[in-house]
This record gives C-alpha cells, sequence and structure tokens, in this order.
C-alpha cells in the first residue's frame, strides 16, 4: 500500500515558515483563492483567529471557514531595523496587530503605506498577498 | 504544614561569551551558592534544572550537570518557561519540598547564547512565540515588546525619554555589579546622541539602550524545609507568596497590549498568599529585558496606578533611596539575560537584600522582596514573594 502523502501546503506560508502540517491547510487554499479566512465554531459561534481546527469551549471539531472582511482597528505596530535569520533581505518592515470586534489578526503592514502615517486606532485592512520571496502572506493597507 | 525557605543562592559572572562549556558554567554559581551556605552536596536531596532548549546542543542537560556537580544518584530533572525558567524551578522545588517529598532542593539555571550569532539567537528567541501564525513574519522579542511599547505610549503618553531613564537607572547600579556585563554609565543624552549606539533603532519604537543583551550565565537557589532551614543556615529567608500564570502565545489573543496579564494575575495571587500588598513591598527585581518590560511592571505589580508608571521613574521612586527601589542589581539590562540562569539571579538578589548583605546596593532594612520574571513575551507570568519572617 502506497504511503499517504501529507498535506505540506502549510510550507507555503510566509517568508520563511516553521511548520508544514497542520488541520487547518485549507487556510493555504484560501490564500491562494485570494482570500483570509479565520474559523468559527458552529457550536457555540466563537470566532478563531488564526484560525484553528478544535473548538476548547464545545470539545469539537465542527468548525467553518469565514473571511477576514472589513476594517479593523490598528492596536500597535513597529518597524524593525533588525531582523532574525532568514528575514534580513526584508528589512526594514512593520509588523502590526489589528482588532475586528470579534477576532484580532497579526501581521505586517504593506510597503506601500508610509510609516510616518501609521497611527494607533486607526482603520485597516488585510489584503493577500506575496513576501518578497514569493510565498504567500497578506498585509494590512489603510482603510 | 511549615515554611520554605531560601538558604542558599549563587551565580556566575554573566559574561558575553563564556570560555567553557554549560556544565562548567554552572558549576561557577554552585561552588558560590555551597561556600555561602557550608553545606555538602549529601544535604541536597534533588536538583531542578532550568534553562531554555536550542541554545546548546546538549539535550536533556539536567543528567550531565547533576554528574558534573556531585549530585548522584539524587533525582534531577529539566524544567523550560522560556525566560521565567529558574523561577517555575523555584516554584516545583517549594511544591517538592511543601509535599514532605524532599527536605533540600537545589534549582539550577543555567544559558550559555553565546554559541549562535545573535540573528539565530533572535530567531531561536521568536520560535518561543508562535511559529505558525507569528514567526513567518519575522518577528523576535525586541519587536514583540516595541508592540507593547507602542501601545502603551499611544495609551498613557509615554514616552521614549521616560523608557531610556529607565536605561539611565539600570546603569547606574550595574557599575556597581561586578557580575554585570555592561558596567558602563549611560546618561540619557546618549539616547539622541548619533554617535552613540544607545539610541540607534532596533525595533520602534525600542532603540539599542532599550534592549538588555545575551549573556552566558548560571545560577542557583537553595531551597528547604522549615526544618532543614533553621539547621542549616543562620538566615533563612522564606517564600511568601508564588504566583504563575499563562497567557495566549498570539499576540491575536491577547485583550491589550498595554500591560501583561500574566504578571497581573501572578501578582495577584503572589499578594494573595503572602497577605501583603504592592504597598508592603520594600525591595523588588522586575524582568527588565526590555525598558519597556520594567515601565508595565511597575504598573503590573501594583507599584504604580497603570499609565503612571512614567511618574515612577521620572521622580526616581524606583532608585535605591526611592518609594520602591527596583532592579538595583542593575537589572537584566545590566546584568545581560541568560535566559535560564535570570529567575535564579534575581532571587539572589532579593534574598542578599533581606539578608543585609547586598553591599553597595543595600535598601534599608527591608522586611518583603518581590522578584517578577516573565517567560516569552508575557506568555509566563511568575512572581515570587520574599519575606525574613
Amino acid at each position: 500500500m502506497a504511503k499517504q502523502e501529507l498535506d505540506t501546503r502549510f510550507a507555503k506560508f510566509g517568508t520563511v515558515s516553521f511548520a508544514s502540517v497542520t488541520q487547518v491547510n485549507d487556510f493555504i487554499g484560501h490564500l491562494e483563492g485570494g482570500k483570509l479566512m479565520g474559523t468559527r465554531c458552529k457550536d457555540c459561534g466563537k470566532h478563531f483567529f488564526p484560525p484553528r481546527a478544535h473548538c476548547y469551549q464545545s470539545l469539537s471539531g465542527n468548525m467553518e471557514w469565514f473571511e477576514v472582511t472589513g476594517k479593523g482597528k490598528l492596536v500597535s505596530y513597529s518597524t524593525l531595523q533588525y531582523a532574525p535569520t532568514g528575514f534580513t533581505d526584508d528589512l526594514p518592515y512593520t509588523i502590526a496587530l489589528v482588532d475586528y470586534g470579534d477576532y484580532k489578526v497579526f501581521g505586517r503592514i504593506d510597503r506601500s503605506v508610509p510609516v510616518g502615517e501609521l497611527s494607533v486606532g486607526m482603520e485597516m485592512k488585510a489584503v493577500v498577498s506575496k513576501t518578497s520571496n514569493d510565498k504567500l502572506t497578506y498585509v494590512f493597507q489603510k482603510a | 504544614m511549615g515554611k520554605v525557605g531560601i538558604i542558599g543562592v549563587g551565580q556566575s559572572t554573566f559574561v558575553r561569551t563564556y570560555p567553557g562549556s554549560i556544565r562548567e558554567l554552572v558549576f561557577e554559581g554552585f561552588k558560590e551558592a555551597m561556600e555561602n551556605t557550608g553545606i555538602t552536596t549529601k544535604d541536597i536531596d534533588a536538583t531542578v534544572v532550568c534553562s531554555a532548549p536550542e541554545y546548546d546542543k546538549q539535550r536533556s542537560p539536567a543528567g550531565v550537570i547533576a554528574e558534573y556537580l556531585g549530585l548522584n544518584p539524587q533525582p534531577t530533572f529539566y524544567a523550560e518557561t522560556l525566560c521565567s525558567s529558574s523561577s517555575t524551578g523555584v516554584k516545583l522545588a517549594y511544591s517538592l519540598v511543601k509535599s514532605g517529598l524532599h527536605d533540600v532542593v537545589m534549582v539550577i539555571g543555567f544559558q550559555i547564547m553565546s554559541q549562535l550569532t545573535s540573528a539565530e539567537s533572535q530567531e531561536r528567541m521568536g520560535r518561543g512565540a508562535d511559529i505558525q501564525w507569528e514567526s513567518p513574519f519575522g518577528t523576535m522579542m525586541p519587536a514583540y515588546y516595541a508592540l507593547h511599547a507602542q501601545a502603551h505610549m499611544a495609551k498613557y503618553g509615554t514616552t521614549p525619554e521616560d523608557l531610556a531613564l529607565i536605561r539611565v537607572k539600570a546603569a547606574t547600579y550595574g557599575q556597581l555589579n561586578e557580575k554585570a556585563v555592561y558596567r558602563k554609565a549611560v546618561a540619557l543624552e546618549q539616547f539622541t546622541d548619533p554617535a552613540s549606539p544607545m539610541g540607534s533603532p532596533v525595533s520602534s519604537p525600542l532603540r539599542t539602550g532599550d534592549c538588555c543583551a545575551n549573556a552566558d550565565g548560571s545560577s542557583i537557589v537553595i531551597v528547604a524545609s522549615e526544618e532543614k532551614a533553621r539547621a542549616l543556615c543562620k538566615k533563612p529567608v522564606w517564600i511568601k507568596g508564588i504566583g504563575a500564570a499563562s497567557a495566549p502565545v498570539n499576540m491575536a489573543g491577547r485583550d491589550q497590549l498595554s500591560g501583561l496579564a500574566v504578571a497581573r494575575e501572578s501578582a495577584r495571587q503572589a499578594y494573595a498568599m503572602a497577605g501583603i500588598t504592592a504597598a508592603d513591598i520594600n525591595v523588588a527585581e522586575v524582568h527588565d529585558c526590555f525598558t519597556i518590560a520594567e515601565m508595565m511592571a511597575y504598573e503590573n505589580l501594583g507599584f504604580a496606578k497603570p499609565g503612571e508608571g512614567k511618574e515612577l521613574i521620572r521622580a526616581k521612586e524606583t532608585y535605591k533611596e526611592g518609594r520602591i527601589p527596583v532592579n538595583v542589581d542593575g537589572g537584566l539590562l545590566s546584568k545581560g539575560h541568560p535566559i535560564g540562569a535570570t529567575g535564579g539571579s534575581q532571587i539572589r538578589t532579593i534574598v542578599l537584600q533581606l539578608r543585609g548583605e547586598a553591599g553597595a546596593i543595600q535598601v534599608k532594612d527591608p522586611a518583603f522582596g518581590l522578584v517578577h520574571n516573565i517567560g516569552g513575551v508575557g506568555l509566563y507570568g511568575n512572581v515570587t514573594i520574599f519575606g525574613l519572617d
């Protein structure tokens, strides 16, 4: 019997990916389709971003995907002038946390947004994008 | 049930590059603790060995270190909560003693970080956060704390200068600490002087001067039952309160970034167990891996109201002569931060303070001392309160 192929799509996520096999690998399929998606528990309605395969409240894997759409508020951001191994070619870059109300999303600010125009509380939107080394990611732009 | 005390403490000199292996580095802290306590290895019933993994090649270091210190056949095991590993070790030692299983337990913290480049080390530390959902964006510890600094500034009007004042204080005392890595004075003006590295940006708004340095070092804390403590030690220091907490690893799971929930929760537990409040603390060691971390600690521990930490440092209330002296041994900012050894070094400072043996940095007659030791970016919180009776 042939060895079952592992779904390693998650290795396509981010400049350097440290995980490859996860039960939420459809996240990658959705990114490829241009959508940033989280999961919602069908039993209790709780939203999860980043997406999870299981809900600890309902003790179930009865999840559905939802799209991260609309505007969120910038909780905080920081521009790195120094980077860990594997990311130095990207410097400088800005990481950020954006609050959508039911959930928050961590990621990078789009390079097209001047850092001087950022301020805590401003409205942002998430857009699917590619990294400098042509891998899948998402970025925040001004909403 | 009797009390649980600390009967001995020790640490190696913290250095940028230790010219030896982990077992030899640990021996340096061990030697100080054993000489200082005057006990033999036969008096020690078990060891808890604490570090963050992946900085050196040795897997399961507990066995290697127990053998080198002459602590076979006593049981040993490894404990890890990143930068708060040795505080966790002390909590475990307390439990082992309190349960009656062992009478004397040695907590051994260590880290050799110099075998990696700084960028490699940042990558390891970054992987102490969420490797699946955050590390792919190129995160590192200074950047995570920078997010907290930015949020704190936006919410409370804290300034980069307020943060720099914390580094100036740290350097004031680091000069007096023979075991510290960084022993030079730091002037506020250095943060705005282009010729000084202090002001060079690392991850906005944090600059080089806001960050502690990696270091190699070891620390030892010897925990004992009340009966053994009284028999073996002239001036035992008692563990009065222990608090520990965890928080979501992903920043997306945090309620806010202007403080650390784990610090608030572990402080609440520790104060309740000790039956005291923040106002009763006479001297504190807080986890100042970054200046903003100390600023948040002032507020999370109740030394200042939320947003008013800046007033404490502006008024020099956390200096040795102030209302609540904090990190008068120079803190991580001066001593350096050998991850697994840091908590034990903080506890060592508080034990010496309570014994009246802190030398040039001695605070006047302290009755209660507090250690705040954080693992990861507020992932693990540990607050431990020590007292004289």
